[in-house]
């Protein structure tokens, strides 16, 4: 703990070291355009690892900037990157949203967590500083009529939608009962899942619900098996998961089971054993090997920061992009300017065809369907989802 | 029909497990006038323990129905143990203080293993599988699998072994007098101390062989397993008459199979109008509606004997 504090005073340090340095050179160079590019995420606690290949994400397509060079207004731009710590706490996210404004900040990666993005979004908002979450996948995030808000990840809508589709018109399942968890993100989840699957035919032949505390759902599977679906669908997250299909199937039932992102976990596998094979869930995004340029992506990635891509940094890595390329289109670098162009941008990115709907989520969200085999996720195919050209 | 046997299956084997923890609670009551709310972390640390145990002698390479057994047994052991700590730290300076202050302390205590639960087997969740498969039996339409069996026949036995303990030991008549009256019992030669110890740990040896019952009929472990299984327990020794044996065991197996017909049919009764999240608001409703028409419970002596 105290070797992090020390490693955290020290990139601090880094920071503030470099601020001081690059307001030195601007005035040196006055042609040379300093644009701040924050970047918010846990670097502490248990996602730290995953707050980590944010940054790197962001870092790397910084320094692919600044190794191009990019032209903004005729100035050339040379971009800096300010990396906060959020705790993955939605007070800590606020206070972290605050500095980064107050540091003048051009734009803002994050963050990480839709309960951490949420919160800063609005602080963002009110300081007119465009906010791209590469990893927030909640509603609410895109939803609160902020036009600073904007994600390069398929939302929670979409995911569900996906997921209807996938169970009725590849599955060719009929009947299909649903539960969730009465949380936010279960029941947000389950209501899409179940639009999208009556909007192609098929029929909830029950509507059941239970609690993100539960651990017995015998009840609510025996009255369930009465009605013979063919899929059972739960919204929810794998602790509820885990002893749901256990006792689905210690009650001889073979109804396929189907899960969102909140299964698609290696914990849903080892806890449930045996009884998890053939369990679907879902990943919003396209799996690294099949995005456009994802291999050369990982292997400079690799080569750069020495361990393997977590989870979000090549989304990361767009989000600058698309912040580039909006300044690019605007010739200006400060927010008032350049945000009405982030939602015009159409990009080939890293991970998809880039493009933004109204509301700032991205444009047909791609979402990847799981299917565990011999105690392993395995890929079933993508939904959705414009793949960007080869490069 | 099939289906409602089904439900009458699944409602027994939850109400099982709640009457073994029911009965920690009544006993505690019944003898001290206390509830010790730190009944349903004992549960958990029961499981944790036995989680632990079963790991270490399975990767000593123990014989697997050897392994569960002796496994069970350490449990058993280290929550006896926790039990008679937690009456010793926690209740026995507070024996003679005002009822408010060893309620809070059992509060206290409940939160203070949780978090040491947390602290030493962290926030995942474990799996915990059992060493052999459990086969499930067809029993005309409805399925039992053999963990749900044996956890119906274990608390069967360990209730008729308590009762037996209780009516026809020594021990059994001590803790019968310490109930009835503490001053006149220690006038009679009666060590109430040591009756209170015995009760604690008899409670908790029930707590932990539920813990393990609940553990490998659900394949997962969690520090937070025992907060809503210790609240249902308590509902379901109040349901029955608290300080009442016969009633603990009555109102776990009634709780169990309220809440399983409950959650089954709720939706089609109503309509649709409430949904299966209900079935714990049915189980308090009825709990309610019993405590209306008779305060001391269903099996419950009337309030003014005990006072």
């Amino acid at each position: 703990m105290l070797i992090n504090r020390i490693a955290l005073l020290a990139a601090l340090a880094v920071i503030v070291a470099g601020c001081g340095k690059s307001e030195t050179s601007a005035t040196a160079a006055s042609d040379e355009l300093v644009i701040k590019i924050g970047a918010a995420g846990p670097l502490t606690g248990p996602q730290a690892h995953i707050g980590k290949d944010n940054e790197y994400g962001t870092r790397m397509a910084i320094d692919d900037a600044n190794a191009r060079g990019v032209m903004i207004g005729g100035k050339k731009a040379r971009f800096e990157l300010l990396s906060e710590d959020d705790q993955t706490d939605p007070k800590t996210a606020t206070i972290v949203a605050q500095k980064l404004v107050d540091a003048k900040v051009n734009g803002v990666i994050g963050h990480l967590n839709s309960g951490t993005s949420i919160p800063a979004s609005s602080i963002y908002f009110k300081n007119g500083i465009p906010q791209i979450s590469p990893s927030a996948t909640a509603v609410k995030f895109t939803a609160q009529g902020y036009n600073t808000a904007f994600r390069v990840m398929t939302n929670d809508a979409q995911q569900g939608k996906a997921l209807g589709e996938f169970a009725v018109k590849v599955l060719g399942l009929k009947n299909i009962a649903v539960i969730d968890d009465r949380t936010a993100y279960g029941q947000g989840l389950a209501d899409e899942f179940v639009k999208a699957a009556e909007a192609n035919g098929a029929k909830i032949i029950a509507r059941e619900y239970t609690t993100d505390r539960s651990v017995d759902f015998t009840a609510v599977l025996t009255s369930i098996k009465g009605k013979q679906p063919e899929l059972l669908f739960f919204g929810g997250m794998d602790p509820q998961g885990v002893p749901m299909v256990k006792q689905l199937r210690s009650l001889g039932m073979k109804t396929q089971f189907m899960m969102g992102d909140g299964g698609y976990t290696p914990k849903l596998i080892d806890l449930a054993g045996a009884a998890v094979e053939g369990t679907y869930a879902s990943l919003p995004g396209v799996p690294l090997d099949k995005m456009p340029s994802g291999r050369d992506f990982a292997k400079r990635y690799e080569a750069q920061f020495k361990q393997p891509i977590q989870l979000y940094a090549p989304y990361c890595y767009d989000a600058v992009n698309v912040m580039i390329a909006a300044m690019q289109k605007a010739g200006s670098a400060e927010p008032a300017k350049y945000l009405p162009e982030i939602g015009k941008v159409e990009l080939d990115g890293v991970t998809a065809k880039l493009a933004f709907d109204e509301k700032g989520d991205i444009k047909g969200g791609a979402v990847t369907l799981y299917q565990a085999r011999q105690g392993k996720w395995q890929v079933v195919q993508t939904m959705g989802g414009a793949p960007a050209a080869k490069p | 029909m099939d289906i409602f046997f089904q439900q009458i299956i699944n409602g027994l084997v939850q109400g099982s497990v709640y009457a073994l923890v029911a009965l920690g609670y009544t006993m505690v009551y019944g003898i001290l006038g206390l509830i010790n709310f730190a009944h349903g972390e004992v549960v958990m640390i029961g499981a944790m323990v036995a989680l632990a145990a079963l790991q270490a002698l399975l990767a000593a390479a123990f014989a697997p129905v050897l392994a569960v057994l002796l496994s069970l047994l350490i449990a058993v052991a280290a929550c006896m143990a926790l039990g008679y700590s937690i009456e010793r730290i926690a209740y026995r300076p507070l024996r003679n203080a005002p009822r408010l202050a060893p309620l809070i302390t059992a509060i206290g205590m409940s939160i203070v293993l949780q978090n040491l639960a947390m602290m030493i087997w962290g926030r995942e969740y474990h799996s915990f599988n059992l060493p052999f498969t459990s086969n499930s039996h067809h029993l005309g339409g409805a399925v039992m699998n053999d963990v749900q069996i044996g956890i119906v026949v274990v608390a069967l036995v360990i209730m008729a072994g308590l009762m037996w303990l209780v009516h026809h030991t020594r021990t059994g008549r001590a803790m019968r007098a310490v109930a009835e009256n503490p001053a006149a019992a220690t006038l009679m030669g009666v060590d109430i101390n040591r009756v209170i110890s015995v009760t604690f740990m008899l409670g908790s040896a029930l707590a932990a062989i539920a813990g393990f019952m609940v553990s490998a009929n659900y394949g997962i472990v969690h520090y937070y397993m025992g907060f809503m299984l210790g609240l249902k327990a308590f509902t379901a020794a109040v349901l029955g008459g608290i300080g009442n044996l016969r009633g603990a065991m009555l109102g776990g197996v009634l709780l169990g199979l309220i809440e399983s017909l409950g959650a089954g049919y709720i939706g089609d009764i109503t309509g649709g109008f409430l949904g299966s999240h209900y079935q714990d608001v049915f189980a308090f409703f009825v709990l309610i509606a019993v405590l209306v028409f008779r305060p001391s419970g269903l099996l419950g002596e009337k309030l003014a004997e005990r006072a």
